[in-house]
């Protein structure tokens, strides 16, 4: 019999969006990553070769984060009370596409610190590396509210990928996109329709759907990962369908995820308890196998913990690119 | 190809008799076309007729069956390309491999293994599916299936593309309905001979999509109908979009001789690389997954991925409200309050075990969701915390009125107080920290 490739047309593509600004563009980059143009399902080459590979951002916590798994202690502990080294780790040895800076230090129930001290952690970073940056802020709505402005103007002009507009508090973060030329995460719970409403509310505010990338709330392998996958394959289908509200690339948080699973987190001899083998593998390939489910779903940009569990995941999209 | 509507309906007797529980032949067809009704609803349906409408009536993925005791596998009969539309039907296979080439007595100790491998999540047990066999060539694989069959219960896979080594290992293990793998272009009369011999299933292996069609056809021309396919790409990339054009292909354009499940084998340098690709061939449409190793570390993440991945999607699993007993409490016991989702509820069971101090459990409806989609969905508040606790009897089982609740939803530590009229300790946000907390507050 003859055999005929099942190849499916799609009357839309999603967007493409560059994150980082060199020189000419009036940022200090020296490299700019670019996602999206997918214009069919995840790496189905014999349709559509996918024009922009996904990548990987590496997290940068402003402060020395609290009860981390021997694992990630051994990675990081020599840098993680410095950002700009720590960042410097990532890109240099550990080969990380962009950083993701996530100003933990702000928040009122921890450190509390200011905006002009959180600004000072985004200088440095910024200065320390030139891959483009992730500027997440601590989590609570008010603080945040104070601190982004701040940062994104010590930004100007670097095009950053700035966290995160939900629905109840998207004005300050996209006035902030649209003053200093940064790109927004438009974030909802694992909601399509509440993920379109948060598009059409920045986009309202005259936030460009090229400046967009869309994120979901994310859960673990075996902690919700499904739901994230199929919100993620869903939102994907929309997309190539034309609902230009969902048309953008995708963000996953996986290592935060992951590091909070039982199977990341128990260590060598609470693991074999369950005789689940050492901690070390079995908390790098956690963290890979839902970053690896998440590139089915579509995901471009994924931020990531282990340095171990990110090269697996490079080297699993060498090898779903090929 | 699928049938359209007029096209079954030039096959119906067109007297409008009713009896198939709609009024008109022509909506019999479209119901059929649809997939909502089957043939056989109709009684006036001539012999002629239903051979014709049978094979469009067929569904698109066959169902096949590996093995004839308590653990045979069914695999395949998927209806949909994304789990959103519909729950997978047919959990993906784990087999785990091994090589004929080891002395008998380790085949027996391996093949007990992979039988024994187990692990709790959620409550239940999970562990592998199938004894994949290796021929390694060196005359041994007839014994190595043979005391690998009488190891357990466990359905084999026999691999080997030599006939006559196939045949002597499907005389050695008897019945037992393995999957022989593989037919080849060099040997697919043969092997399709052997199956239909002893009634087995059989996997072909082909070079290509195209390949793999025509040998598919050729076994179905031969008379053998339960196949498993292999394209013969190991590389990931390669492999998802062999196995998106195999799912494709049957679902969408009705091509029978892809229209059955599939079989992949993750390669990789480490247990660790290897189990990562086992996750990318699950989470998309690999019909069975053959791995070389049994360590926990590269197991564990495969059938987390196949549990998460067919799941339904439309029923969170749930355990029973009311009061669970962890250990064995008494009146003194510490009680704790959480939800009904099953994930949920055996987090906080294993970390309570951990603990080693005997607790109630006060279980809340909350359909299935998680402490905080409940709290945000506003099915785990004051109110219906308050309830639990007047219906769960509780108050008759101890002799306090102290109850610890997630410290997720610490917010509403004095509204529940008010409704219910009993102390609220707000406990740790994860219960990994339930252990130390019990210890804080003097519980041992
Ligand atoms: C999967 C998921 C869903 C799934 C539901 C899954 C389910 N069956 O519950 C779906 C997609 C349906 C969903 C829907 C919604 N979700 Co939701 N969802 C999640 C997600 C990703 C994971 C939740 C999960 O399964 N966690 C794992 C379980 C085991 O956690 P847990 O129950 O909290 O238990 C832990 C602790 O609480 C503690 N614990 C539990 N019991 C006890 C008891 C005691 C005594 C103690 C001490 C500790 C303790 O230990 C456990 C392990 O650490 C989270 C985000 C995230 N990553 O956490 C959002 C999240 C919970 N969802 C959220 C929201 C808002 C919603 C929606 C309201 C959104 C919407 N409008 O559509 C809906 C509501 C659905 C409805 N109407 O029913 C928000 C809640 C916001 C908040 N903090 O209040 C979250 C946090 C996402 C976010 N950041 O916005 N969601
Ligand atoms: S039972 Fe058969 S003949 Fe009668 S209406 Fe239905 S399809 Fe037509």
């Amino acid at each position: 019999m003859s055999f005929e490739m099942p190849v499916e047309t799609w009357p839309a593509a999603v967007s493409t969006v560059t994150l980082g600004a060199t020189a000419e563009q009036g940022g200090t980059r020296t490299s700019t990553v670019t996602v999206g143009g997918e214009a069919t399902l995840p790496f189905l080459n014999f349709e559509q070769e996918t024009p922009n590979r996904p990548v990987i951002a590496m997290e940068v916590f402003d402060e020395q984060p609290s009860e981390w798994p021997a694992p990630l202690e051994a990675a990081y502990s020599d840098v993680w009370g410095d950002p700009a080294q720590w960042a410097q780790k990532c890109v240099e040895e550990y080969g990380a596409d962009l950083i993701c800076l996530r100003l933990a230090s702000a928040d009122p129930e921890a450190t509390n610190a200011s905006p002009d001290e959180v600004a000072d952690h985004v200088r440095a970073v910024l200065e320390a590396v030139g891959v483009p940056l992730i500027i997440w802020g601590c989590g609570d709505y008010d603080k945040d509210n104070e601190i982004m402005p701040v940062c994104s103007q010590a930004a100007a002009g670097e095009r950053c990928l700035l966290g995160s507009a939900v629905e109840d508090n998207y004005k300050t973060i996209s006035a902030c996109a649209l003053a200093d030329k940064h790109v927004i995460i438009n974030e909802a719970p694992l909601d399509i329709n509440i993920q379109k409403q948060v598009t059409i509310l920045v986009t309202d505010m005259g936030v460009d759907p090229s400046d967009i990338i869309l994120y979901q709330t994310t859960g673990a392998l075996g902690y919700g990962v499904e739901y994230a996958f199929s919100i993620m394959e869903r939102t994907r289908l929309a997309a190539l369908g034309g609902d230009a509200m969902l048309g953008m690339p995708m963000l996953a948080v996986v290592g935060a995820e992951a590091w909070r699973s039982k199977e990341a987190r128990l260590s060598d001899e609470a693991g074999a308890e369950f005789g689940w083998g050492p901690q070390e593998p079995r908390s790098i390939l956690w963290e890979a196998a839902t970053a690896t489910i998440f590139l089915h779903g579509g995901c471009d940009i994924l931020t990531m913990w282990h340095p171990e569990a990110v090269a697996l995941v490079r080297r699993t999209i060498d090898e779903l690119m090929a | 190809m699928a049938l359209s509507a007029i096209e079954i309906y030039q096959h119906l007797p067109k007297t409008n008799c009713g009896d198939c529980g709609v009024p008109t032949c022509l909506a019999f067809a479209m119901k059929l076309a649809q997939k909502q009704a089957s043939l056989d609803e109709c009684p006036h349906i001539g012999e002629e007729a239903a051979a014709a409408l049978d094979s469009a009536a067929a569904p698109p993925m066959a169902t096949i069956t590996i093995g004839d005791s308590s653990k045979a596998l069914k695999l395949g009969g998927e209806t949909v390309l994304f789990r959103h539309e519909e729950r997978f039907h047919h959990p993906c296979g784990i087999a785990i491999e091994v090589s004929s080439d080891l002395p008998a007595d380790e085949v027996t100790a391996k093949a007990k293994e992979i039988n024994e491998l187990e692990y709790e999540r959620v409550g239940d047990m999970y562990g592998v599916d199938l004894v994949a066999v290796r021929d390694a060539g060196n005359g041994s694989f007839g014994e190595a299936a043979r005391v690998a069959a009488e190891a357990g219960d466990l359905p084999l896979i026999l691999m080997s593309d030599d006939p006559s080594a196939m045949g002597a290992a499907l005389e050695a293990v008897g019945s037992g309905k393995p999957l022989i793998y593989a037919a080849t272009a060099g040997n697919i009369q043969e092997m399709a001979a052997l199956a239909k011999e002893h009634s087995c299933p059989l996997a072909i292996r082909a070079e290509g999509l195209e390949e793999l069609a025509s040998l598919s056809g050729q076994a179905l021309e031969a008379g053998v109908e339960d196949l498993v396919l292999d394209a013969g790409a190991r590389e990931a990339g390669q492999v998802l979009q062999n196995e998106t054009a195999i799912r494709r292909a049957a679902l969408n354009k009705k091509v029978r001789e892809l229209g059955f499940p599939t079989i992949a084998f993750p390669v990789g340098d480490s247990v660790v690389e290897k189990s990562l690709q086992a996750c990318n061939c699950i989470a998309k449409y690999a019909g069975i997954v053959v791995v070389d190793f049994t360590d926990a570390v590269g197991i564990l993440p495969m059938l987390t991925t196949r549990l998460n991945i067919y799941t339904d999607p439309q029923r969170p699993p749930q355990v029973p409200p009311g009061v669970h007993e962890i250990g064995e409490p008494g009146p003194d016991s510490p009680v704790l309050c959480t939800t009904n989702f099953s994930l949920t509820y055996y987090i906080v069971e294993g970390d309570v075990s951990a603990s080693k101090v005997p607790v109630w459990v006060v279980v809340v409806d909350t359909e299935g969701t998680s402490v905080l989609t409940a709290w945000a969905a506003e099915d785990f508040t004051a109110e219906t915390i308050a309830a639990a606790i007047e219906s769960s009897g509780i108050e008759e089982k101890v002799n306090h009125k102290n109850i610890v609740i997630p410290g997720g939803v610490a917010v509403l530590s004095g509204k529940t107080e008010e409704e219910s009229g009993w102390n609220v300790i707000v406990g740790p946000r994860e219960s990994s920290g339930i252990p130390s907390f019990f210890r804080q507050q003097g519980f041992s």
